[in-house]
């Protein structure tokens, strides 16, 4: 078992998630995340599935993603080779000086920004890979989470090698 | 030029080649029907239920090997054909669905007979539309029929809003389709042409596995040639049944669960087999793990998610079937490779004499009633059946003579379906006879399209194997559930022979072989559909049988 990072290109139309989360219900495949954006051109999307599973099951899940007629094209990403991050939001209960002090301090450590600031709490937003944003969680949990938001990861190959459709 | 949406789609269906519609009106899809009214191009047949529709549009598209259209009203008309949708997507028949729905505005609404087609038949086609634009019918439609008859075929639905049926706007037919999404490999790798060539001609127990693929592709011809060259048998799945005359000397039958000895014992001593249009379900390879591991396994299937999905190959050739094996005949007669008799073809003859159906008896049983059938038939007649016993009889002892003649419900199994399918295939073939092998239980699914059949004038041979139960479940429990018959005694209700004249076709029960043969004589020359009643005894059993989970080696005979 392991971890498999996959973008697909779609057609960026109505009902094609839909579609394509079906078929992993269907098939009995299990999403970590899933993300959704427009491409530059804005009639096509990106998804970047992440799934859990042996490397017979990803095979046919890329097959399977490939059957789906709204979808364009399939690649696998080598974690290794790949750019691969994630955004989260997380509300930290931040009642005391110390508290404030400390949470600021992990924020910059780990490159977050500070969005919001309120007299009890403040937003950071963390963006990095998974285990990062687990570990940031880690560390300011006991401060008090308010409230915890992620993205689930977007992810690219390194170097010229690109996943486009050709026009 | 300008129109409304449903002529649009009439005139689209039309550039298809469409010639027939089975379906059902209702409030959803009335202006399309008005547009249907005076249709003069464009046979739409009423059917009684929705499911009807679907397994006669089915029917008709496995008998033609193209597309076969149907039609419902949104809401229940077209829940109703959703039985017929799975059926189609399961054997990979290309069946248009067409279904009303609510207007535009209403949709989300929970409006009257609103249901989310869509959401529902996701799974079950393999790509489905809603239209938003009444300009899009020409390309939808187009796209459609493309989708559903290309690549791997199967079922495609178009939902119509209301409001799309009514509204004009100017309409161009004249679209060119390009789908990024959906561009299925038909050419094989000749590499991988070569690869295959190698393992078949240093084979010393060569088979070929032949199923549903080849009759889509219409690959027979390919099939005989490359079988006749290499000198492999041929065994089939159940849905490759009749790809190849099962009289000739190579044909060996159906593997699987209720596969016929001769082509279960040949597949487990096999060295390799090509596998062509199969996707080695569950029921044809038994117990996966033991099924042929010692084979080296050649794979061609024009569906790339079919390669290891269930087993591991050792070679796969991604193409058409025809095409593919075409390639492999031609590299072979490239090396000028042509195999006399071996030794193993003559452990086959010699297992297909001993397998050999014994003649007849006099007594009346289903076994005997389909033999019976044969020899009544002409070659090129057309066998459909029900789901069950009666369909695993078929399966072992009709003998299909003429490719592509068989059609039966594999994947989904649907009682009901040999019926109207068998209808559909009528319509399609009106000058073959058509006979509907039936179990007592199944016919009783879908029998209200006796009306269809009378008032269409679509005559049919309805042949019903009736044990008074539902067989294949009470065969399970006499086999495995310690002969508790739970729920499965139908206690002989109803009389179908009345039955049948209420719906003025032709019903008769027969009570002996030769009134059998009698009335089968008069059945495939009359011109309304018959009935035929044949009581068999309760506790007849199919047999050959692998037990749920065993290897094919594991048959109890
Ligand atoms: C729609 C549907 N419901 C239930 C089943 C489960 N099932 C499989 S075979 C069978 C019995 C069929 O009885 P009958 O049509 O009388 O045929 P026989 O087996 O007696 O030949 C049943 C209930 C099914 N395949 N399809």
């Amino acid at each position: 078992m392991g971890e498999y990072i996959l973008a697909a290109i779609v057609e960026h139309k109505p009902g094609v998630l839909h579609k394509v989360s079906n078929m992993f219900r269907k098939r009995n495949f299990n999403i970590e995340s899933i993300t959704v954006g427009a491409c530059e051109t804005g009639d096509i999307a990106r998804m970047t599935i992440t799934v859990q599973g042996d490397e017979a099951t990803v095979e046919q899940v890329v097959k399977q993603l490939q059957k789906l007629v709204d979808v364009i094209k399939v690649s696998r990403l080598e974690p290794s080779r790949s750019v691969v991050r994630e955004l989260a939001l997380v509300k930290v209960y931040t009642a005391d000086s110390k508290a404030k002090s400390d949470v600021v301090n992990y924020a910059t450590i780990f490159r977050g920004r500070i969005v919001d600031v309120s007299r009890d709490s403040m937003i950071i937003e963390i963006t990095g890979s998974p285990t990062k944003i687990d570990a940031f969680v880690e560390l300011v949990k006991s401060y008090g989470i308010k409230e915890f938001a992620r993205t689930g990861v977007v992810a690219m190959s390194r170097g010229l090698k690109s996943l486009k459709v050709e026009e | 030029m300008k129109m409304s949406g449903s002529r649009a789609l009439i005139e689209s269906l039309k550039k298809e080649g469409v010639k027939v519609i089975f379906g059902i009106p209702g409030g959803a899809i009335m202006p399309v029907y008005d547009v249907l009214y005076d249709e003069k191009e464009i046979r739409h047949i009423l059917m009684r239920h929705e499911q009807c529709a679907a397994h006669a549009a089915d029917g008709y598209a496995r008998a033609v090997r193209g597309p076969g259209v149907c039609m419902a009203t949104s809401g229940p008309g077209a829940t109703n054909l959703v039985t017929g949708i799975a059926n189609a997507y399961m054997d990979s028949s290309p069946v248009i669905a067409i279904t009303g729905q609510v207007a535009t505005h209403l949709i989300g609404r929970d409006a009257f007979q609103e249901t989310d087609i869509i959401g529902i038949t996701t799974p079950i086609t393999k790509y489905n539309y809603q239209v938003r634009r009444v300009e899009d019918i020409p390309r939808i439609v187009k796209e459609a029929f493309y989708i559903a008859s290309t690549g791997r075929p199967g079922p495609v639905l178009i939902d119509v809003p209301r409001d799309m049926q009514t509204s004009v706007a100017d309409v161009d037919f004249n679209v060119k389709i390009d789908i990024r999404g959906y561009k299925p490999n038909i050419e094989p790798h000749p590499l991988q042409v070569k690869k295959a060539v190698d393992i078949l001609v240093s084979s010393e127990r060569p088979i070929i596995l032949a199923g549903g693929g080849v009759h889509w592709s219409k690959a027979y011809g390919e099939l005989l040639t490359l079988a006749e060259l290499l000198m492999a048998p041929v065994a089939t799945t159940f849905m490759g049944k009749g790809v190849i005359p099962e009289n000739h000397p190579l044909a060996l039958g159906c593997i699987g669960m209720h596969g016929r000895i001769e082509a279960n014992k040949s597949i487990m001593a096999a060295d390799a087999i090509l596998a062509v249009g199969v996707r080695f379900s569950d029921r044809s390879t038994g117990k996966v793990d033991e099924f042929c591991h010692d084979a080296k396994i050649i794979h061609i299937d024009i569906d790339p998610s079919e390669i290891r999905k269930n087993v591991p190959v050792h070679l796969p050739i991604v193409a058409d079937a025809k095409i593919a094996l075409k390639a492999i005949i031609d590299e072979m007669i490239h090396r000028g490779f042509k195999r006399e008799k071996s030794e193993w073809i003559k452990r086959i003859e010699m297992l297909k004499k001993e397998c050999e159906d014994s003649e007849p008896s006099k007594e009346i049983t289903a076994v005997n009633a389909i033999k019976l059938l044969r020899k009544v038939l002409p070659e090129n007649a057309i066998v459909a059946t029900e789901v069950g016993q009666n369909q695993m009889w078929a399966s072992l002892h009709f003998r299909v003579l003429k490719t592509g003649t068989f059609i039966s419900s594999g994947g989904l199994g649907t009682m009901g379906f040999g019926f109207p399918a068998s209808l559909g295939a009528k319509v399609a073939m009106p000058d073959v006879p058509v006979v509907d092998i039936a179990g007592d239980g199944s016919f009783l699914m879908t029998e209200q399209d006796l009306a269809t059949s009378v008032v269409e004038d679509i005559p049919v041979i309805v042949m019903i194997l009736n044990n008074s139960s539902l067989g294949m479940v009470a065969q399970w429990q006499r086999f495995f559930f310690g002969r508790r018959y739970s729920h499965t005694d139908l206690k002989g209700v109803p009389d179908f022979a009345k039955l049948a004249e209420a719906f003025g076709a032709r019903g008769v029960r027969v009570n002996s072989l030769n009134e059998l043969e009698q009335v089968l004589r008069e059945a495939v020359k009359s011109d309304v559909t018959v009935v035929i009643d044949v009581p068999i005894p309760r506790e007849e059993d199919v047999l050959p049988i692998v037990p749920p989970g065993k290897s094919l080696k594991d048959m109890i005979c």
